[in-house]
């Protein structure tokens, strides 16, 4: 839990210089610091409120859902069980696994290659690529939506998660931009060395470049499956009426009108839906959080 | 293709040395090239097929009546004229995407700097504070909104429960047409992590003997921030305050979500957005009313001329970012 952000933030404010207000400004300090940190605490207890709240409706018995009520009268942790028989719940987590997991592996195929030539070899023409590649990842998708969508019509595979799944192996413009950002950070004479001894660029790249952007490309795959995890427009355009091939993300959002109004399973839901992602959050933040620094601006 | 046909340089010269030595890897030239030519071929190809193409695509479907059962049909500018004629809800599906960029983006903005600096300055357990601070946006999307339908729903929900408890009488939040986009501000506020990891980044980066100067000039805690914390961090609100406009744009998700959920009603096949809006067309955005236009009635003609008018907007805040923006000129992030 401690390990985030193990950055030492810097002693501020600075401590005061002139001896004669040193008493004053030390109990000025101090009274600071608890005005801080009592107001710290209270937007804490408002941060996590909403999970607590959550988890708590997940173990109550339907009839308590319908009372306004916070602290469970009996835990009911079939609730956990029972989504599994109201709802193809663990089709559904199949459904978000294919999505997801094929989705990242065709990414980092086709887009690792790409972003080491952009970062690392000069080429006529690579800022216009990368312009490029910039506008398509900050394009609201549904400016594309429609010819996409026309596309794969042609091609039979509306109704399937499909045409999320298959653009990837063309590469994907955010991980490209992301993977570029990390590979520069290379120093370019580890590759000029490699180059040397007689290594070709698909040499330089998979010995030199992968190994030591290892954190950048983990970053970036767990991007993109956070993203295709978490996608609902594009099951909804694509899959809305297919429900064998809904995700969890676009399956929760219809629980609640297709099974009744029982809060206490939609909750138990939610709280499963979550689970996974914050699971490979754990396992990975200093990754995922130099992956958001390094997403947004630095440099 | 043509630009890798056309390679200039095979990046085979050493670090420091001008073009008078012959660069080493001279023989392996055209290997060279065909390994370039097949790395990036792919993300070419996929430049042109999901971006260029459709791009151009949707500025032709725009000046056509077009059903996906029949082939397009040229209709002129008459998409056009209808959709600032006589659209009956192009307008008010535009006003709420206006009320995202105008009160949602900014209000989340200041609430992700305002933790930020109070993170900055924690020094005890501060991995704790700023994991607990940043965890809310991991939430799915889909399930952070179904949590806070529930949380504000007006018969059981908890929110009303404790506001009862100190003589509030808490209103009917997703469902009222008032407060339903009140609601999902809240909701944007509680996920701003990834927003303030990156303020908490760049507050971090500030030189501190910056601080220590102002100070010994008798700056107080609002003069230091005006005069130093700010003019440090513009770039990094620049990038939050355009990026944050350009999501609120698209703003569709959670707006969705919540009316689907909050209407209680099921979504499935063609019934998938009847329930957009609700309540009373309050959370009715603008690429939602594309997608009821061009997937739910089938209308993609008129479909695509929305579509050309939000890449228009759009390019205007692309234009924005692209010049202030360091890390997205090719030349920047090194």
């Amino acid at each position: 839990m401690t390990a985030v952000l193990d950055r030492t933030p810097p002693a501020l404010p600075p401590s005061p210089v002139r001896q004669p207000k040193r008493a004053r400004r030390r109990g000025g300090a101090l009274l600071v610091w608890i005005s801080e940190h009592v107001l710290l605490t209270a937007l804490a207890v408002l941060f996590i409120a909403p999970v607590v709240f959550v988890f708590l409706t997940s173990v109550m018995s339907s009839n308590q859902t319908l009372t306004a009520s916070l602290w469970p009268e009996t835990w009911e942790w079939g609730n956990y069980l029972e989504v599994f028989e109201r709802a193809p719940l663990a089709r559904w987590f199949g459904n978000s696994a294919l999505y997801s997991g094929l989705a990242t592996a065709f990414m980092l195929v086709s887009s690792v290659p790409a972003a080491y030539v952009l970062a690392k070899i000069k080429i006529r023409g690579a800022n216009l690529i990368f312009l490029a590649i910039i506008v398509a990842m900050l394009l609201p998708p549904q400016v594309t939506a429609v010819p996409v969508y026309v596309m794969w019509a042609e091609l039979g595979l509306t109704g399937t998660l499909w045409p999320l799944i298959l653009p990837n192996l063309l590469g994907d413009a955010f991980s490209i931009f992301l993977l570029r950002q990390f590979f520069l950070t290379v120093p370019k004479e580890y590759a000029d060395a490699a180059r040397l001894d007689g290594c070709s660029e698909w040499g330089v790249l998979t010995r030199v470049i992968v190994p030591m952007a290892k954190p950048g490309i983990a970053a970036a795959g767990i991007f993109l499956f956070f993203h295709s995890w978490n996608d609902y427009f594009g099951p909804l355009l694509y899959a809305s009426e297919s429900p064998e091939w809904w995700p969890v993300s676009y399956g929760l959002a219809t629980f609640r009108g297709s099974h009744g109004t029982d809060w206490g399973l939609t909750m138990a839901m939610t709280m499963l839906v979550l689970v996974p992602v914050v699971l490979i959050f754990f396992f990975a933040q200093r990754t995922f959080v130099e992956g958001i620094t390094l997403s947004g601006v630095k440099g | 293709m043509t630009a890798i046909d056309r390679v200039v340089e095979p990046a085979v010269v050493p670090a420091g040395s001008t073009a008078s030595a012959p660069p080493p890897g001279r023989p392996n030239r055209p290997r060279v090239r065909w390994s370039i030519i097949a790395m990036l071929t792919p993300a070419l190809l996929g430049l042109a097929v999901f971006f260029v193409y459709p791009l151009a695509a949707s500025v032709f479907y725009s000046f056509t009546r077009f059903d996906l059962v029949s082939p397009p049909e040229w209709i002129g500018l008459r998409n056009y004229e209808y959709l600032f004629t006589k659209d009956p809800m192009v307008w008010q599906a535009a006003l709420n995407t206006l009320w995202f960029i105008v009160i949602l983006a900014p209000v989340k903005i200041v609430m992700a700097l305002f933790v930020a600096g109070l993170l900055a300055r924690a020094k005890h357990a501060s991995g704790i504070w700023r994991t607990l601070f940043y965890l809310p946006a991991l939430v799915p999307p889909v399930a952070s909104v179904v949590a806070f339908v529930f949380l504000f729903n007006p018969g059981t929900g908890p929110v009303n429960l404790v506001l009862s408890w100190v003589g509030i009488d808490g209103p009917l939040w997703f469902n009222d047409p008032a407060w339903s986009k009140p609601s999902l501000l809240l909701l944007g506020l509680w996920v701003m992590g990834d927003i303030m990891i990156i303020f908490l980044a760049a507050l971090l980066d500030v030189p501190r003997d910056q601080y220590e100067a102002a100070s010994l000039d008798g700056a107080n805690g609002v003069q230091q921030f005006r005069f130093v914390t700010l003019p440090n961090i513009v770039p990094v609100l620049v990038f939050a305050l355009v990026t944050g406009v350009i999501a609120a744009l698209q703003y569709f998700s959670e707006a969705a979500v919540a009316s689907t959920v909050a209407s209680g009603k099921a979504t499935v096949g063609e019934g998938a957005s009847v329930s957009f809006g609700y309540p009373g067309g309050s959370l009715l955005t603008y690429t939602q009313w594309l997608y009821v236009r061009g997937f739910s009635q089938y209308q993609l003609g008129y479909a695509s001329a929305l579509a050309v008018l939000l890449f228009i907007v759009a390019a205007v805040f692309l234009v924005l970012l692209l010049r202030k923006v360091k890390a997205f000129s090719p030349e920047g992030a090194s």
